[in-house]
């Protein structure tokens, strides 16, 4: 493989796939970002059952967590994609529609990731919330604060200062777990590599240039996380 | 609820199990004895042995396993005549061996990572003793520092275990018909995709738990020091009982 031709295969030049391999670059930080997001409520919400649920709700959340982290990602993709989509033929059907019906790949590759991430978020702020000394919280009470107020003035902000480490795992996770989109046709950066590969017949600059993307993405995010857990400590004095 | 379909599935399913062990079986053993040398090495050598090491670490931990399932499987398929001329195309031609060189490569990355924080973890005291009582490098490696590593680092090493076990459904990708291939193969023959995912779900979630349970034994096996002795535990049971 000599230098020039591999340059101008992943070029910005008319025949490069320089933007292509950008923009999926792009789909795949808007996808995870979109998943976390979701996921930040799912996650947020199965610990808040697990924490002062009854117990029904603490053995949904609970089964909940289980399984999405203990079974493949890429099985809990299937599930979505071919569930969702054999519920969408037979909605279509009622309404006479004929053949199968997809779902769209954008709004399944979301909420999977989703799902898969507010699995492992709510382990992350269950362990964040037990980790705020009980006295802030009673300190808070025998101000008399109402809930929301403690909420939003007291447990979140520590909440969040001991979730960060937690969060920059789970959205590394996320970040690679994205790949596995690919599968349903989603075009994002594995996709587009693929298609790249497949078009050209040169997959191993393409899977390079992918894996190489991917590299970027994750040293920069690994970057900020750091130092947003920096700037969460600034208050803290180091014992 | 159709108990009939659920037996069928859940027997096809099973017939996937060996592989998908294989699999992780093959992987975590080879990978599990190359992140120790690397730790040892990441955590001891040169700079100029510790820069290259830690540029694969970071490569492995920072892309998706997908990208190096494709990368060692199609991406070295296009230099087919040089890898033919060194007489390496039967391992690079099958999946299987793609995969579990791709699962090995990763799953020696991490455990270096988490083994290296093992190693971290010997207070120095222990080191400066076992040096004191005139131990060689190579034994104060094996009766000291290893073993207390190893313990250290077990719980993060149990969970690398788990993802690797997940992990091997990436096989199902490359044509290997492993629990995760049979259920997409089932799922798209039926369109019964929520049947077939309870059945892979349960298959996947009982491995795992097998897992979780023998790394707790194992566990409690390497921490008898952590634990107050059998007699004491006896007496404090006495006086709870009083």
């Amino acid at each position: 493989m000599d230098l020039p031709a591999f340059v101008s295969l992943l070029g910005f030049s008319e025949k490069g796939w320089g933007p292509a391999l950008l923009t999926a670059a792009g789909m795949t930080v808007l996808l995870s970002a979109s998943g976390v997001v979701l996921g930040a409520l799912f996650g947020g919400l199965a610990a808040f059952a697990r924490l002062k649920g009854g117990r029904l709700a603490r053995g949904t959340a609970d089964a909940y967590c289980t399984l999405f982290r203990g079974v493949p990602d890429l099985l809990t993709i299937y599930l979505l994609y071919f569930g969702g989509s054999s519920l969408l033929t037979a909605v279509g059907r009622f309404f006479g529609a004929q053949g199968f019906v997809g779902l769209p790949t954008f709004a399944t590759g979301v909420l999977a990731l989703a799902i898969i991430s507010g699995a492992y978020q709510a382990e992350v702020y269950r362990g964040a919330f037990l980790a705020i000394p009980a006295g802030q919280i009673e300190a808070a009470r025998a101000l008399a604060m109402p809930g929301p107020l403690m909420l939003r003035r007291i447990i979140l902000p520590q909440l969040l200062r001991y979730a960060i480490p937690g969060l920059g795992n789970v959205w590394q996770l996320i970040l690679k777990d994205s790949a596995l989109l690919s599968v349903i046709g989603l075009v994002e950066l594995m996709r587009q590599s693929q298609i790249g590969a497949g078009s050209t017949r040169q997959p191993f600059v393409f899977y390079i240039a992918a894996a190489v993307l991917y590299l970027v993405i994750t040293f920069i995010s690994g970057a900020l996380i750091r130092r947003a857990e920096k700037r969460s400590l600034r208050g803290v004095r180091r014992a | 609820m159709d108990i009939a379909f659920f037996q069928d599935v859940f027997l096809r399913l099973l017939g996937g199990v060996p592989l998908t062990l294989q699999l992780a079986g093959i992987s975590l053993s080879i990978g599990f004895v190359l992140a120790v040398v690397l730790a040892i090495a990441l955590h001891n050598a040169s700079p100029l042995v510790v820069l290259p090491l830690r540029g694969y670490v970071a490569l492995f931990r920072g892309t998706p396993l997908l990208v190096q399932i494709f990368l060692i499987y199609y991406g070295l398929g296009q230099f087919r005549p040089s890898l033919q001329a060194m007489g390496v195309w039967w391992l690079f031609r099958e999946p299987y061996w793609c995969v579990i060189l791709a699962l090995t490569l990763n799953t020696a990355a991490y455990g270096a990572e988490i083994l290296r924080g093992g190693l971290q973890s010997v207070p120095a005291g222990q080191i400066e003793a076992a040096l004191a009582c005139g131990m060689s490098r190579g034994l104060l490696y094996r009766r000291i520092v290893l073993p207390l590593a190893f313990r250290q680092a077990l719980p993060a090493y149990g969970n690398e275990i788990i993802l690797m076990v997940k992990g091997t459904s990436l096989a199902s990708i490359v044509t290997l018909l492993e629990v995760t291939g049979i259920a997409h193969q089932i799922i798209s023959q039926t369109y019964r995709a929520i049947e077939v995912f309870i059945c892979a779900g349960a298959i996947y979630l009982i491995l795992n738990f097998a897992i979780t349970r023998a790394l707790a034994w194992l566990e409690h096996r390497l921490s008898p020091h952590l634990r107050p002795p059998p007699a004491a535990r006896s007496a404090t049971q006495k006086g709870e009982a009083a």
